[in-house]
């Protein structure tokens, strides 16, 4: 979620490891999120984190890392801060691409971004956000909102069969996944995992606990079977 | 598949894509039940033999000695509120897509009691998500539900209103969206919900149209109400999203009046002139809800209260408001100024 200190926490991301960086712009209302999220950006609004602001972070972050950074919002900001103008400043600050919430794939079809897909969409709906996806397709693991699961949802895998039966882009599983036994049973159905509200949780924590996590999750990816 | 009805530049489909299937499924479902007289036929019976339709036409000669002005009497519709019209409607639609589990969100707490009514009515499962402020300040609406057979879940973040609480039901929506129906309040919210839920409440303006041709001979000059999903908010709280886009939290002395939001069909219409909206202060409303106490015998809710404190101001000769719902769940607020 972007803070003051976003910049530092995603250099100690990257640092222990991790290949993308996901960057929250804060909305009143989040829709998808779980407490863990919805309470950071509750936390980020009341230090005045503002789109204008958000966007100032991206590029301090950008700055920091060069590994692919990529804001995840909702549409409410865009509508109000403009469509093509927001991805446009998005883009000159350093963003890869982006992540919208609650914009299925067939609204706003012309803005770029990492499309979502879930366990409920259709086939007809997983051909459309893989033909429309910007780079890889966000595989939502469960029917819920973001935030830690005991186990991997099993859901997931049969998501992953029908994402690859209609589509070769790459397929990035998140929502639930929080542990390294998470991460490893899920690289072994898709081509990589985000990690949110447990990051967001150990970001909270500071630095060091950040650093952890993500090494931990490095190691369990590395140790995992490739996909074939 | 579709991205869902707009209206002029508003509405469409701002949500998950995991509720998407869902609403795609309802719109299906929903299309081909307004083709379908059998649907029809089971609303109007449920409306006459259940809820209480048709509802009279009051003329209000002491409240409005200025004026011809009548009520249309939704307060007393079963349950006190427009809100049963409804409910029952998406009770049906819920059954018939083989949903038995219903999740809803209420600010007064009237569409809450409506939504437990036609589940104890049914049989279904209910679940109502309600802001911990409108609990204390509703709390007989929540004993209601609760004998109803509802379970309440407390909402306790943010303004801890109708706001949070949407997005609560929604969030409960999204996890068990294979068993469960929203079944949403007001004409806000994804497509297709505005327009199911404006052609469920149309009943109140068919009603209405007939019996001020039957008693006038003529159709108003104007017709005042207080707008659905708290949007008569829409200028008492005049900026819903801030220049961010952040939803702002709204305020009003009646809970479920302070929604920052408002149905996007009524957007439009304030877009093409076709309605005016116009705002009534917390005093104005309380003022007319203790003239129409007095004068002539009726309790209005504080919601309805303001579209009397604005109707009364009016020059027009024939005006008709909509006395959306009775005041009984008011009482406390308005006793405690």
């Amino acid at each position: 979620m972007a803070m003051p200190d976003t910049p530092e926490l995603a250099a100690a991301a990257v640092d222990a490891g991790a290949d993308i960086v996901e960057l929250g712009f804060p909305f009143s209302d989040p829709l998808a999120d779980g407490p863990v999220i919805r309470r950071a950006g509750e936390r980020a609004l009341a230090a005045g984190m503002r789109t204008a602001r958000c966007l100032e972070c991206l590029a301090e972050t950008r700055a920091r890392i060069d590994v692919p950074l990529v804001p995840m919002t909702y549409a409410s900001l865009l509508d109000a801060y403009g469509w093509e103008r927001f991805a446009q400043e998005a883009r000159a600050a350093g963003a890869t691409s982006l992540i919208v919430a609650d914009l299925p794939c067939d609204v706003q079809p012309e803005l770029r971004r990492i499309q979502l897909v879930a366990p409920t969409s259709t086939d007809e709906r997983l051909r459309l956000a893989a033909a429309s996806t910007d780079g890889w397709l966000y595989l939502v693991t469960v029917t819920g909102t973001t935030g830690a699961r005991q186990e991997l949802a099993p859901t997931l895998a049969p998501l992953a069969a029908r994402a690859r039966s209609v589509t070769d882009t790459p397929l990035y599983a998140g929502f639930g996944i929080a542990t390294p036994e998470h991460a490893r049973a899920a690289a072994e159905l898709v081509d990589g995992v985000v990690v949110g509200s447990r990051a967001v949780q150990a970001a909270e924590a500071g630095t060091g606990e950040l650093h952890a996590l993500v090494r931990s999750l490095r190691n369990a990816l590395d140790a995992a079977a490739p996909v074939t | 598949m579709s991205t869902g009805t707009t209206f002029g530049a508003y509405g469409g489909r701002y949500v998950p894509e995991t509720l998407v299937p869902a609403l795609d499924e309802l719109e299906s479902a929903w299309r081909e039940l307004a083709a379908d007289e059998s649907f029809h036929a089971e609303i109007d019976a449920l409306l006459s033999t259940y809820a209480g339709r048709p509802t009279p036409l009051t003329r209000v000669e002491r409240f409005a000695p200025d004026t011809r002005m009548y009520l249309k009497r939704e307060d007393l519709l079963h349950t006190g509120a427009h809100k049963l019209n409804n409910a029952l409607g998406q009770a049906v639609v819920a059954q018939r897509l083989g949903k038995r589990r219903i999740v809803a969100e209420t600010g007064a707490g009237q569409h809450g009691v409506a939504t437990a009514t036609v589940c104890a009515r049914f049989g279904l499962e209910c679940v109502v998500y309600m802001g911990s402020e409108d609990m204390r300040r509703q709390a007989p609406n929540v004993e209601r539900m609760k004998l109803l057979g509802a379970r309440v879940e407390p909402v306790e973040f943010g303004t801890r209103t109708l706001k949070e609480a949407t997005s609560e039901a929604i969030r409960d929506w999204i996890a068990n969206v294979d068993t469960t129906y929203y079944l949403i309040g007001s004409c806000v919210g994804p497509s297709p919900y505005p327009e199911l839920v404006r052609e469920l409440q149309r009943v109140i303006g068919r009603e209405a149209r007939a019996q001020i041709l039957a008693v006038e001979g003529r159709l108003p000059d104007a017709v005042v109400a207080c707008v659905g999903g708290g949007s008569n908010a829409i200028g008492i709280f005049s900026d819903f999203a801030d220049e961010d886009g952040q939803i702002l939290d709204a305020h009003s002395i009646s809970a479920g009046l302070d929604y920052p939001g408002v149905g996007p069909e009524h957007a439009q219409l304030r877009d093409s002139g076709r309605a005016e909206y116009v705002t009534a202060t917390d005093d104005e409303a309380l003022a007319a809800f203790h003239r129409l106490c007095e004068t002539e015998g009726i309790v209005p809710a504080l919601e309805s209260s303001h579209a009397l404190a604005r109707a009364l101001e009016l020059d027009d000769r024939l005006v008709l408001v909509c006395l959306s719902g009775r005041g009984d769940k008011d009482l406390g607020e308005v006793l405690a100024r």
